[in-house]
């Protein structure tokens, strides 16, 4: 385990900061004309990380497991699955943000870097196996995202929503700090094997704390109820591209974090956290659901929405099972495709003068507008609400199979009673946009990255998705053979 | 490997579907009919190829190119006939919808392929999960068929019509995964001879009986139809009484019956009460409706009662009336509803008051739609009267009260249906504007005509449509056997005479000696 090697199962994280700094620069001489140039950068920069991911994942199980410094990090197949899909999910928010900002002439260079340090942070949190490189990373990903909320300076929205995340986000970090010590003071360790062996010998009510903070600190980072307050403040506050970036990007990450938390130093103890998990579940299933059916504002809409996910990834979760977690890599997978394509219709969203539509009034009578536009949003929604033939009712399958395979069946049977609530709101959407009739003009027009990007989502959650079922499985089941020994 | 036929049944309307979205109104329109004229074609085909008294599943497809689960197709008869009524009916909704469709008829076009693929993965489908993709998403294009082309009321009923079934079908899925759990596997062919520990099966009933009582739909989740029927465009009607309304009656055979023969028996009685509240209680509401549509739409629920009541006989007589009564049903339910479309189509109006005479002014009409009522009722000669007769007979082996409520059902409907046909086409013409409608028109005669003939074909000559189930039926009844309730009539065959009671010895003798 030397250095080489190290920093090679480090490469994602070295390489990024590498450019990052770099662009950083650029930028700083550069000044806001770099910024075409910079995201340009950026975006291939991620790329390289994602194939360099993909290799790793191959790699994976061959050496050590990847394992890096001392075992503070580890380019397992988890991670590098988690990882990838962070990667995309950045690039393709990339691709459609410059031209909400250009509108307002609000785009500068620091975005995309500000972007590629998130995603630093982010591929430390899925591979953190120790808890100190677990929180840098988490710091590292918050921090660049509370700038990024905040973005539209002169928007007071964007203002109040860079600084509620931020305040709420401390707490939260804080939460988590305080799980960290208690769990580091009853177990001597910060690493995740010797947590799970110190557990394994001794479990006692102070570190049940310790676990339990530290739970409800991640519970937080992925908007889960009850800690999923600050979410519709955030989402409908920050610029839409950020918020597409915060319900895709940290999203997955934080998801693998906790996945990977509790199923590796927390793995002997399931009793004590599943039940924690299962509230949360059926909570956020419920709360997403109910809080959506009143609102009108749709990225406020697709917050509730995104707490609503949460919950059936959590079912997941609850499982503890291999299955469970290849349930929730695929429904991450699933889930990213969805939301993408989500806010990328959304942001194609704008009134002949360029100002963005966010309200349902908006979107009234859009398939007579817009056909292409409302049959790929009729398509997004149907899959987030989970009706098949649509994509996302694999999600919910391959959850809700591994929740029953480990005999939670009244789980299962009450969260899928409840995404019937969910339904509601989605065709919601659909009655607006096609029963309605139109009441406003809207740009007839959209850039062919916009299209680009939706029509790989669509296509992915149309039911041409089902005949990536049989890799996506095999992917989400290697990333979750990670855990095999935990388990 | 044989020729796929069954995959491109499907694939034909998926790609006319496709291929509809892009076009315009008139190319939309021919495309459709050409592509259900195909797949009906297909279907006859696929009828002429059946072997009768061959393997019990025919026309087997099967590719592993999904995770979990596979690409199986395969039929037997009971689902080979719902196959045919499903493309029988197509074409003749793409016609209803000729003139009466004037805006986004791309679209519209788009999904009634879309749901004539979903119809017939449904029931070719031999694979759990399969099932329930197809099973489910025909919610999507229905919601849209409904809202986007229905009436004033159409949001109501659309979203009452998809919150309603999805709930009811959400905890069968759960069920299924429990199953596929405890079993192993996905195929059908084998969860049918599977045998489930009676406790479980009592669960697993329930969830599939919410399931599929919604669909069917059963008093007293039957409350969407009235909705839905009357909301709808006309195929949409039809579409929904005649091949949707079967896809509940199609998952008692093929899920609920076989795989969980305890608990079937076990809830036996709960499915005949509800089944005779229905009967009784629906056809009371039809009596009183001012709407036409609204009528026949409850006098479909109680017919659905007799196939639930019929199914949960036991005995073969019961489900094969059970299954003459859905496909009956569903070809003259499905008329009745063209018959309001087209007087709708000229008045725009569903109240029966503001008709009256048609048989004066439009003749050829009022002879189909009388046709049609009395196949409602259940006229011998008719396809009901097969249907309703075996599925009676069948029910009174097991319980005369049942019978005796039901039959009492059937009083009820020629009351309901002679009633709302006397209000229609006879008495006196008391509205000016009624009066001057123009009979039917070509388009409307290809439409009815097909209807009508397979109507009386199944009245005089129901084993066409028999015989291809006999034998599966024969096959579930020993699968259900073993907890065959008791039955309260007490049959017992009698001593045969020794000659037919019509023979007269000498009379025959004479008439050889000339």
């Amino acid at each position: 385990m030397n250095l080489a090697s190290s920093l090679y199962f480090t490469g994602t994280e070295v390489g990024l900061s590498i450019v990052g700094l770099v662009l950083l620069l650029v930028s700083a001489w550069g000044g806001p004309r770099s910024a075409r140039l910079v995201t340009i950068l950026t975006v291939s920069a991620l790329v390289g990380a994602t194939l360099f991911s993909g290799h790793l994942f191959d790699l994976a199980g061959s050496e050590t497991a990847g394992r890096a410094f001392n075992d503070l990090y580890r380019a397992d197949t988890f991670g590098s699955f988690a990882k990838i899909l962070i990667y995309l999910a950045t690039i393709a928010v990339l691709m459609v943000t410059p031209r909400f900002f250009d509108q307002r002439g609000a785009y500068r260079p620091e975005y995309p870097v500000l972007m590629l340090f998130n995603a630093v942070g982010m591929g430390m949190m899925v591979s953190a196996t120790d808890l100190m490189t677990l929180y840098i990373g988490l710091e590292m990903s918050s921090l660049s995202s509370y700038v990024l909320a905040s973005f539209l300076r002169n928007d007071t929205r964007s203002a109040e929503a860079g600084l509620k995340y931020f305040v709420l986000g401390a707490l939260a970090s804080g939460i988590i700090l305080y799980g960290v010590s208690l769990v580091y003071g009853f177990t001597g360790s910060t690493n995740y094997e010797s947590i799970r062996a110190a557990f394994a010998i001794e479990f006692s009510t102070g570190a049940l704390f310790g676990v339990v903070f530290v739970l409800a600190g991640l519970a937080f980072k992925v908007s889960a109820v009850p800690f999923h307050m600050w979410t519709p403040d955030v989402y409908e506050g920050a610029p839409t591209p950020v918020t597409a970036f915060f319900a895709t990007a940290p999203k997955v990450a934080a998801m693998a974090m906790l996945v990977r938390m509790a199923m590796e130093p927390f793995a002997g103890e399931v009793d004590a956290w599943r039940q924690i998990v299962i509230f949360a579940a059926l909570a956020s299933i419920v709360v997403g659901a109910l809080g959506a059916i009143g609102q009108q504002n749709l990225k406020r809409l697709l917050a509730y929405s995104s707490i609503n996910n949460v919950g059936f990834i959590l079912i997941g979760l609850a499982a503890a099972t291999p299955a469970g977690v290849a349930g929730v890599m695929t429904y991450l997978a699933i889930y990213v495709a969805m939301t993408v394509g989500s806010f990328t219709a959304l942001l194609m969203l704008r009134d002949p003068m360029g100002q963005n539509l966010e309200t349902f009034d908006d979107i009234a009578g859009l398939s007579t507008n817009r056909p292409a536009l409302a049959w790929c949003l009729l398509a997004l929604m149907f899959s987030l609400a989970g009706i098949p033939p649509l994509f996302g009712f694999w999600g919910k399958f391959v959850v809700f199979q591994a929740a029953v395979q480990a005999d939670l069946v009244a789980l299962a049977a009450i969260g899928i009673a409840a995404s019937v609530i969910g339904a509601f709101y989605y065709i919601k959407f659909v009655k607006v946009m096609f029963f309605d009739d139109a009441t406003r003009e809207v740009e007839t027009e959209s850039p062919i990255g916009h299209w680009i990007v939706l029509g790989l989502s669509v296509a992915i959650i149309s039911p041409l998705g089902y005949f990536l079922t049989i890799p996506l499985g095999e992917w989400s089941a290697a990333a979750a053979a990670s855990f095999a020994a935990a388990m | 490997m044989e020729f796929p036929i069954l995959s491109l049944m499907l694939a034909v309307p998926l790609v006319a579907a496709i291929a509809c979205l892009f076009l315009g109104a008139q190319s939309a329109r021919m495309v459709a009919l050409f592509a259900t004229l195909f797949d009906l074609a297909l279907g006859v085909l696929l009828w002429l190829n059946f072997d009768i008294g061959g393997a019990q599943w025919q026309f087997v497809e099967r590719a592993e190119i999904f995770a979990g689960f596979s690409y199986a197709l395969g039929i037997d008869g009971i689902a080979l006939m719902l196959i045919m009524l499903s493309v029988f009916l197509m074409p003749i909704c793409i016609l209803a919808s000729w003139d009466a469709i004037t805006k986004r008829v791309g679209e519209y076009m788009a999904a009634f392929l879309l749901m004539e693929v979903l119809m017939i993965g449904v029931f070719a489908a031999q694979d759990m999960f399969l099932f329930y993709i197809f099973f489910e998403a025909g919610l999507i294009p229905m919601y849209l068929i409904i809202g986007v082309w229905g009436g004033d009321n159409r949001i109501y009923a659309s979203y009452k019509f998809f919150l309603y079934t999805l709930l009811g079908s959400v905890l069968m899925l759960i069920a299924m995964m429990w199953m596929v759990n405890e079993a192993g596997t996905t195929d059908i062919p084998t969860l049918l001879n599977y045998d489930f520990s009676p406790q479980a099966q009592t669960w697993l009933w329930l969830a599939f009986f919410a399931s599929f009582a919604v669909k069917m739909p059963m008093w007293p989740v039957h409350t969407w139809l009235p909705d839905a029927h009357v909301q709808a465009p006309t195929a949409g009607s039809v579409i929904l009484a005649g091949v949707l309304l079967k896809l509940g009656g199609y998952g008692f055979i093929r899920f609920s019956l076989p795989m969980f023969p305890e608990a079937s028996a076990q809830f036996a009685w709960l499915v005949f009460a509800l089944s005779m509240v229905a009967v009784i209680y629906t056809s009371l509401v039809a009596l009183v409706q001012h709407d036409m549509k609204k009528l026949i739409a409850y006098s479909s629920v109680a017919h659905m009662a007799i196939v639930t009541a019929g199914l949960f006989a036991f005995n073969v007589q019961g489900i094969e009336g059970a299954m003459m009564v859905m496909l009956g049903h569903g070809l003259v339910s499905g008329a009745l509803f063209l018959c309001v479309g087209v007087i709708y189509d000229r008045l725009h109006t569903r109240e029966i008051d503001r008709y009256g005479g048609l048989s004066i002014n439009m003749p050829k009409y009022a002879l189909f739609f009388l046709l049609f009522t009395m196949a409602s009722i259940g006229l011998p000669g008719t396809s009901n009267f097969v249907g309703e007769f075996l599925a009676l007979a069948g029910l009174y082996k097991v319980s005369t009260l049942v019978t005796l409520v039901c039959t009492t059902g059937i009083i009820l409907g020629a009351g309901y249906m002679l009633y709302l046909y006397r209000r229609v086409a006879f008495g006196e013409q008391r509205n000016a504007d009624a009066a001057r409608m123009p009979d039917l028109n070509a388009r409307e005669w290809m439409m009815l005509a097909p209807i009508a003939a397979a109507t009386l074909w199944m009245g005089v000559y129901p084993e066409s449509f028999l015989a291809p189930m006999r034998q599966d039926i024969a096959a579930l009844e020993v699968r259900m056997a073993r907890a065959a309730p008791e039955g309260d009539s007490q049959l017992r065959v009698g001593e045969p005479m020794e000659r037919n009671a019509n023979f007269v010895a000498a009379a025959h003798d004479a008439e050889g000696a000339h």
